[in-house]
């Protein structure tokens, strides 16, 4: 039997975005509900014991994430929404916003409820200028209709979101750097500790999630802890560390496909059945040669590499839960945007185009991402123009282990998420690149580099 | 008693708050660094402080599986620290119990090779223009990568060039590449000045400092950036391409343009002041010093300068020599005392040194006991110039630097011999509507515009007016002699600041051959045999004054901190 969506199940109707739409569809009904029979400590406990995990790409629990409040505070406690979705190839969330805005807001609305916040920061970024206009009308209809403001619905509960629209940097999507951005700043992340739970936004307790999860919190509370946990994968026995992976998710297939789209399917659908069925099979009848799984931080796998410890089955078959992808090298699920790259391309130029995106959005606050990812960027331009020496690929490795909060040289994990790529790539297709720097031969896209050595 | 152990070195911390940069000083070992500064807030981007640390408990030692800032990482009772020169630890200390799974690397490998990685990180860019560079020779950049780094690149790629930018102060330069983007500066116009003229602008490795466009770094602190910068990217114009820094000797100084009495470097070479840079003492300023110090040094190497005693004859002043004139100055003084001592009177300036205002005043009032010792006039400008400053221009608490109105260095410490001397401190007003028959105007003023502004218009000046200053003023123009005077840095002496601390300093250039430092010229006037001792003057004044008792005790110099 399909998978009958619930997070995109109000996507294609006309009006879904208009209050009156989603209130015939029932909305705003669990959260009159919520008002009236929960207490917050409740609706917390209920997150918690959903299992949900944050939709951001690091997968932490966000029931957890919320206990990590002071207890008692006088106040005020902020959330902040992440809709700086800026991974490549991602727009899951940008389909929530533009299609069906009050989903999420009503997530929003419960999760303050939650934490005990007056106040939400919805976090866009620049770029999503649909979005944000979807979003802030469906605000603008909240407080005309009584369900933002003062006092709602005569509960004592008072709630304001306010809209806010970044100036389009990826790293305003970690969770201090939109805090920074938020507060005027530049979007430099901030050293943790103190997580933004004791310290935040204006120096306040504040809960940073993303725009998916958020949605997931307001169909927790509406179907129930059980009906989430039916989906998904539960915790892997051999694995202390895995909290599960339950709960519908959103997948956006990008890059070489038949048609590229956002599905929403139960945690855990394999990378193959994604692409074969969901995604048409890869473009022009050719074969996926390499895959990005999650984003592109998250590193690539190799379609025809056999995966380690499970007999008969390669890289491609990897489950797409939150432990999926490490199976195969790769950093983790992140924001679950698959990208495939057919058997005509070459990696060098998929490398050089990751290189050029992580160099420009890199920060430029810690030493170690600042100069290695635009050393990286240098690099593969210049074996994109066929001058690449053998050394260049143990430099790349080098610099890629390097950089980051793993080895624990940077500040935030960008440089993680940037040196990834640049590790997978070149150690499961190191005859590619080996080949490509003996036969010294150009890329028919290599041009001057804008970005590097001006 | 909370112990850190530093490459096993045990060190005992108190109650301080430190973070591992300050406990491995405590032990003697030296973390490199350079975002990371005291008087700053800490951003830890720079990554050269990279250390491994754990935690001794219950005999065991736990190490973090991954290098941390050693800026960022507060310690606390049992916190191990192992740096990248673990190898050149104490061998004689017993070894703390680590894991021996954590130690299958050798300890301080994963630091040591982190910070070799920082250090070629921070070079891809930097253009290695040393032998031109006004940094070469005091840089950290050339000092680490020597001591940690690697001592070849494997960029070979196009380094970025971004352009110089000269514009961004009239006092200051910035050579864009050669920065390393610690943001010391931007933080110092953030944090301290509180102006912020200097800011970040663009992303990752095409990072530069800049400022608004038409709103320069113009204000009176700016000059600290340039000490703040670890490497040659901030350049004083004042400075730039007149010495190699390995020519010049460095000085202890304290500077005299206000009563806050900053303690300073005085950077000379053969006898000419080139640089004046801030030395932290915590008892005195703090970190930093005002530009009006740091650049008022030019009046030393001033050509309008007097260099030799003259005298006027025939209403023009001609030169006479020292064994001439001295013998002339006593007998006229002498002489005039004795006629008419209550018409005898030496004006002590605040810009005179405690000792040199002791031994001067003792010699008047040996002439006899009528003769008054006036103080000289204090030149006040405005008000106290308190920063950080906000966006109107108004101090904000808490204040963390504060320029003086009160532009002399010395003013307590010579009301204090003053006092001791004759019991009592006299304002130069009072003396300036009576008929004097003799004044000894011991100045020293390094600004005569200060002076000349607190000389009254219609003061009918004594015939017989001697004048010590540095350079021309209204007292000179209306001398009889003229004496050179010595500036703050010619000479060993204590000055004490508007709060009572009394600060020793020592001569860091001679002054020009034919001048006689005013310590010797009234040696000479009292007619003491032998070479004239600072040290020996300092004992005999707190022997003489009960407020200047401590300056017997051998004075401790102020602890010098590493920036």
């Amino acid at each position: 039997m399909p998978y009958e969506p619930v997070l995109l199940a109000r996507i294609h109707k006309p009006d879904s975005t208009r209050l009156e739409g989603y209130r015939a569809d029932g909305g705003y009904e669990t959260f009159a509900r919520v008002l009236k029979d929960k207490q917050p400590h409740e609706v917390v406990q209920q997150i918690k014991d959903s299992g949900l995990r944050g939709r951001g790409g690091a997968g932490f629990p966000c029931g957890l994430k919320w206990t990590f409040l002071p207890k008692d505070h006088p106040g005020p406690i902020y959330l902040c929404v992440n809709a700086d979705e800026s991974e490549p190839c991602t727009y899951n969330n940008r389909i929530l916003m533009e299609k069906d805005p009050h989903q999420v807001l009503e997530g929003v609305i419960l999760a303050c409820y939650a934490i005990r916040a007056q106040k939400a920061f919805y976090y866009i970024r620049y770029e999503y200028g649909d979005a944000y206009r979807a979003t802030q009308a469906a605000v603008d209809e909240l407080y005309a209709a009584g369900l933002l403001g003062q006092n709602i619905l005569g509960s004592g509960f008072n709630l304001d979101i306010v809209v806010h629209r970044g100036a389009g940097a990826y790293i305003c999507g970690e969770e201090t750097g939109l805090i920074e951005s938020l507060e005027g700043k530049r979007a430099w992340p901030r050293i943790k500790p103190p997580f933004p739970a004791i310290e935040g936004a204006f120096r306040k307790p504040t809960i940073v999630n993303n725009v998916e999860t958020l949605a997931c919190v307001n169909q927790i509370l509406r179907r129930g802890v059980d009906w989430f946990k039916s989906l998904g994968v539960p915790p892997d026995p051999n694995n202390p560390r895995d909290a599960g992976s339950y709960g519908p998710k959103l997948y956006t297939l990008a890059g070489h496909v038949e048609k590229p789209c956002c599905v929403e399917l139960p945690m855990g659908v394999s990378l193959r059945e994604l692409v074969e069925k969901h995604g048409g099979g890869v473009w022009k009848g050719r074969k996926a040669k390499a895959i990005n799984p999650g984003g592109l931080s998250m590193g690539f796998i190799r379609c025809d590499a056999p995966l380690k410890g499970e007999d008969g089955k390669t890289e491609y078959d990897i489950p797409l839960d939150f432990n999926g992808p490490g199976k195969a090298g790769c950093l983790g699920l992140g924001t679950a945007a698959v990208t495939v790259i057919d058997d005509q391309t070459s990696m060098i130029d998929v490398l050089h185009n990751t290189c050029q995106f992580f160099a420009h959005e890199s920060c430029g606050q810690c030493t170690p991402c600042r100069e290695g990812t635009g050393w990286m960027l240098k690099i593969m331009d210049r074996m994109r123009r066929g001058l690449g020496r053998r050394e260049d690929l143990d430099i790349l490795i080098d610099v890629g282990e390097r950089i980051g909060i793993m080895p624990g040289t940077t500040i935030c994990g960008l440089a993680d998420g940037a040196g990834w790529p640049v590790k997978t790539a070149i150690r499961k297709f190191r005859d590619e690149f080996e080949a490509a720097i003996k036969s010294g031969a150009k890329s028919p896209y290599a041009r001057s580099l804008a970005m590097a050595g001006h | 008693m909370p112990t850190v152990y530093v490459n096993d070195k045990p060190v005992e911390i108190g109650t301080a708050k430190l973070n591992c940069v300050q406990a491995a000083e405590r032990a003697g070992v030296f973390i490199p660094h350079y975002c990371w500064h005291e008087a700053l807030s800490v951003v830890a981007s720079c990554r050269m402080c990279l250390v491994e640390v754990g935690e001794l408990k219950d005999g065991k030692v736990i190490m973090q599986p991954k290098v941390v800032p050693g800026c960022q990482t507060p310690v606390k009772d049992g916190t191990v620290i192992v740096t990248g020169e673990y190898d050149k630890r104490d061998p004689s200390l017993p070894p703390l119990p680590y894991d021996p799974n954590y130690t299958k690397i050798p300890l301080g490998e994963r630091a040591k090779k982190a910070q070799a990685d920082t250090l070629e990180a921070l070079l891809l860019n930097h253009p290695l223009d040393c032998p031109v560079c006004d940094k070469a020779g005091e840089c950290k950049l050339q000092d680490f990568s020597y001591k940690y780094g690697r001592s070849e690149s494997r960029m070979v790629d196009v380094k970025n060039t971004p352009p110089n930018k000269p514009h961004i102060s009239s006092t200051i330069t910035l050579f864009t590449d050669r920065c390393i983007m610690c943001t010391r500066c931007v933080r110092f116009t953030r944090e301290i000045s509180g102006t912020a003229e200097l800011q970040v602008v663009g992303r990752g490795h095409h990072e530069e400092i800049d400022i608004f466009p038409g709103r320069p770094l113009e204000n009176k602190l700016a000059g600290n950036v340039v000490d703040l910068c670890p490497v040659g990217a901030l350049g004083s114009k004042d400075f730039l391409y007149k010495q190699r820094v390995w020519y010049l000797k460095t000085t202890e100084g304290v500077c005299n343009r206000c009563s806050t009495g900053c303690s300073t470097y005085v950077d000379s070479n053969k006898d000419i002041v080139y640089r004046l840079r801030a030395r932290t003492n915590l008892q005195a300023q703090g970190y930093f010093i005002c530009d009006e110090g740091r650049y008022g040094y030019h009046h030393a190497n001033a050509a309008e300068r007097f260099v030799r005693p003259v005298v006027k004859t025939n209403g023009r002043f001609q030169p006479q020599p020292w064994n001439r004139l001295l013998p002339q100055l006593k007998q006229e003084f002498t002489t005039a005392a004795q006629t008419h001592p209550r018409g005898v009177v030496a004006v002590l300036s605040p810009f005179l040194t405690v000792e040199e205002a002791y031994l001067l005043g003792r010699y008047f009032k040996s002439l006899a006991p009528e003769v008054r010792l006036v103080l000289g006039p204090v030149p006040v400008i405005g008000e106290d110039d308190k920063y950080p400053k906000n966006a109107r221009g108004e101090p904000v608490e808490p204040i963390k630097f504060i320029i003086r109105a009160e532009k002399a260095p010395n003013r307590i410490g010579v009301e204090e011999v003053l006092k001791a001397l004759q019991g009592e401190v006299i304002p130069l007003a009072t003396i300036t509507n009576e008929t004097l028959t003799a004044l000894w105007f011991a100045g020293g003023y390094p600004d005569p515009a200060h002076l000349d502004a607190l000389i009254p218009t219609r003061w009918a000046m004594p015939p017989l007016l001697v004048t010590q200053d540095i350079l021309p003023t209204m007292m000179s123009a209306a001398a009889k002699y003229i004496l050179p005077a010595t500036t703050g840095f010619e000479k060993d002496g204590t000055f004490v600041n508007h709060a009572g601390y009394a600060q020793t300093f020592s001569r860091a250039v001679r002054p020009p051959v034919e001048v006689r430092s005013e310590l010797q010229l009234a040696f000479d006037l009292l007619g003491r045999p032998g070479l004239v001792q600072p040290a020996a003057i300092r004992q005999e004044v707190a022997a003489a004054i009960p407020y200047f008792a401590q300056l017997g005790a051998t004075n401790p110099a102020p602890p010098s901190h590493h920036q």
